[in-house]
């Protein structure tokens, strides 16, 4: 008789030994994303044209700041896992897909620390 | 290794369209497609940390007839991405798997992006006022 649940049974299994890490990450990723989401989509129409002193002002605003940080590190990260799902499914051979991997890993982890070093600067002056 | 006789998935060519399929494959093409604007958020953050010549460019371009079109994009992009996020969410609670069910939400999740969009892009003409 099987005493383990389903969701037990999928931990810690898999080709990689990750069990449901990866989806659940995304998942967590995803629910945080919908409020971020908005938050900048509204942001975003505030900031239509203008200039920079408008816009330094209102980064430099721990709340603004703070978001803007937030959703850099967990769009960033969301789009990352997402990535990696959409590569491994449609780049076959293995030298090609580790190397697409790699490559997409890297951009967009510079990506995100470059928002993140811009985000800080700006605020810092504003 | 022997050839064994496996079910196959059900080859695109001829495989008919339909909603279901569609929207899945579009959340993906969106998903895609933000990854590829987190470039332009990295530019326009980037453009103000060089200070405000290279910020007023970045601005200048967003707010050209190419950049509006592109933000217009975005926008549908986004709202999309996170209504069908939001259904692959109930999904997981076990929430609309019958067929009626997800063709019901995929109507209401594409009636969201629209009018979301609409609502985002008369909110930002009447903000930035003629611009």
């Amino acid at each position: 008789m099987e005493l383990r649940s389903s969701l037990g049974r999928a931990r810690g299994l898999g080709s990689a030994k990750e069990g449901i890490s990866h989806w659940w990450a995304q998942r967590v990723t995803a629910i945080a994303l919908v409020p971020l989401a908005i938050w900048f989509v509204l942001a975003a129409i505030s900031l239509l044209g203008a200039d920079y002193a408008t816009f330094a002002a209102w980064i430099g605003t721990f709340g603004n700041a703070l978001l803007m940080a937030l959703l850099v590190i967990v769009l960033f990260y969301h789009a990352h896992l997402g990535m990696q799902v959409v590569i491994e499914d449609y780049v076959s051979g293995h030298a090609a897909l580790i190397t697409t991997l790699l490559i997409v890993r890297f951009a967009l982890f510079a990506l995100a620390v470059s928002c993140l070093l811009a985000i800080i600067l700006v605020a810092l002056k504003g | 290794m022997p050839a064994t006789e496996r079910p196959l998935s059900p080859h695109i060519q001829i495989y008919r369209p339909q909603i279901t399929s569609g929207l899945s494959i579009f959340h993906r093409i969106t998903g895609v497609a933000l990854t590829l604007g987190t470039l332009l958020l990295t530019w326009w953050l980037v453009s103000a940390a060089y200070g405000p010549e290279a910020f007023a460019t970045a601005q200048a371009f967003l707010g050209s007839l190419i950049g509006q079109l592109v933000l217009w994009g975005f926008t549908f992009a986004v709202f999309y991405h996170l209504a069908n996020g939001v259904r692959h969410l109930l999904w997981d609670f076990g929430w609309g798997f019958e067929l009626e069910q997800l063709r019901f939400s995929g109507i209401v999740m594409l009636a969201f992006a629209a009018v979301a969009t609409l609502v985002t892009l008369i909110a930002g003409y009447a903000l930035a006022g003629g611009q």
